[in-house]
């Protein structure tokens, strides 16, 4: 039975030789948004997805503390089997308000709604088109399901439209899915062109707007307000998890007849609902959101004093400046690892992203920027960088 | 359409890039174990395919695709499907 693992652990050990196994990681003690103790050592956070910097705002906290007094620690069932809440009916109503749409469905985590929604959108005669860069859940929801699953080049209009007609030309009803900002290059979706194609061979379109919502948009509803093209859109999914700084996940859709999907989910039917506190905050970073256009104007200027730092420094970065800012390193493994060893040394903690989960055959170290963090601290972060390219360690470059 | 002779052959020149083992370029040879493509080069190599042979190939098909012989059998399904 443990037999297939084996080649998984051997991967691990040799990840941990040396030193810390790096999926492994302790945050022994939080002190902020930004910062934790790690191995003993005060580290600053570089890989949260914080973005907004809200997980210790005070409205949040008091509004968490104050569900979990009235309404419990969890709702041990699912909504269907035990009851909604009332706040899940209101959070609900209130997203389907900020998007200015009819309806809104909540999920327990962002991977679920993608797991959901995709599992029943498009049925056996359909197609899902997909960029191949898309994130984890979205494969996972299109495989749960029984559609035509077919890959576009990432950010590729040109080869989304072959696909497209290859699938008009047999009549075959087709879901567009595609992402805000993406996870790993910090890159965003040619939106526009993409809603063209849409628009020209009768598609659907859902955009995944996780690292984009609170990021991108004057009001922070993401790429599709940023692009002027939410009225094209028809599926946005987002989670709680990142800007909104708690955990669960949601979909709202122009669509009232999302709401005749909801019973179709087995995600959904068969998982118990999001928790009291965790709903209740995110009530309240929602209004944080909506109203954070300083929020928003300081992780910018966050983002950009961290890419400008790393890029002086001669690293290959991700393609744009991006709350999202990738190292790219073409290194061995180990030489990453160590190197993302150096920097926890240094008090800086990012995420070590190795194929396959990056995406092509080079190793990340993927920083993302907060709000929160102080311009002091996105100096350190640059000179833990630059502590390791004087020594050698990488050989930074330029272009 | 491509005979499967044919659609072998513009398969080989596609995988060239993708191995060091030119010699391994056979029918019968397993993409995985025989070429040692990770499942990264694999989602690569689709998309390769797929632009030459102007087809879309699903990835619901690929439990069905071991060899490279299975890749031409299967696109030749596509262009007849198409």
């Amino acid at each position: 039975m443990f037999a297939k693992f084996e080649t998984l652990a051997n991967m691990r050990a040799a990840m941990a030789e040396n030193g810390l196994d790096p999926v492994s990681v302790v945050i022994e003690r939080m002190h902020s948004a930004t910062m934790a103790d790690i191995n003993g050592r005060r580290t600053i956070l570089a890989g949260t997805n914080n973005y907004l910097g809200l997980t210790f705002h005070p409205q949040c906290l008091q509004a968490a503390q104050q569900a979990l007094m009235t309404e419990g620690s969890g709702t041990t069932g699912s909504r269907m089997a035990n009851g909604n809440y009332a706040a899940h009916m209101a959070l609900e109503q209130e997203l389907a308000d900020f998007y200015g749409v009819s309806s809104a469905i909540v999920f327990s985590t962002g991977y679920q709604a993608n797991l959901a929604l995709l599992s029943v959108l498009a049925g056996a005669e359909d197609a899902v088109l997909l960029d191949a860069d898309c994130h984890a859940s979205i494969y996972d929801g299109c495989k749960l399901g029984n559609a035509e699953i077919v890959r576009f080049r990432h950010n590729d209009p040109a080869s989304l439209e072959k696909r497209l007609q290859r699938l008009a030309e047999r009549g075959v009803k087709t879901l567009i899915v595609t992402e805000g900002i993406y996870s790993m290059l910090g890159d965003r979706s040619p939106l526009k062109e993409i809603v063209e194609l849409k628009k020209k061979y009768g598609a659907y379109l859902m955009i995944d707007e996780a690292h984009s919502m609170g990021v991108l948009g004057e009001n922070g509803r993401g790429l599709a307000e940023e692009a002027g093209v939410e009225d094209d859109v028809d599926f946005i999914v987002g989670t709680f998890s990142k800007s909104l700084g708690s955990i669960g996940g949601f979909c709202v859709s122009r669509w009232p007849e999302l709401e005749n999907v909801r019973a179709a989910m087995r995600p959904y039917i068969f998982t118990a609902s999001p928790s009291p506190s965790a709903i209740a905050t995110t009530r309240a970073t929602l209004k944080l959101l909506r109203d954070g256009a300083e929020l928003r104007e300081q992780l910018w200027k966050n983002a950009h004093q961290l890419y400008q730092g790393l890029e002086d420094l001669g690293y290959n970065l991700g393609p744009v400046v991006s709350p999202v800012i990738p190292v790219i390193l073409q290194e061995s493994r180990q030489v990453v690892i160590e190197f993302w060893r150096k920097l926890l040394d240094r008090g800086v903690y990012v995420n070590l992203v190795l194929p396959p989960a990056s995406p092509g055959d080079y190793c990340l170290l993927r920083c993302s920027i907060s709000a929160a963090h102080s311009s002091a601290q996105i100096a350190d972060m640059v000179n833990a960088f630059a502590s390791l390219s004087n020594q050698g360690f990488v050989q930074a470059r330029t272009g | 359409m491509a005979s499967y002779e044919e659609s072998l052959t513009q398969l080989y020149g596609i995988l060239e890039p993708y191995t060091n083992d030119l010699d391994a370029l056979e029918a019968n040879t397993d993409l995985v174990e025989g070429l040692g493509l990770s499942s990264l080069k694999i989602m690569s190599l689709l998309l390769d395919i797929e632009d030459s042979f102007d087809v879309s190939i699903p990835l619901n098909k690929l439990p069905d695709i071991r060899t490279i012989g299975d890749m031409a059998r299967q696109i030749q399904a596509l262009q007849d499907n198409s």
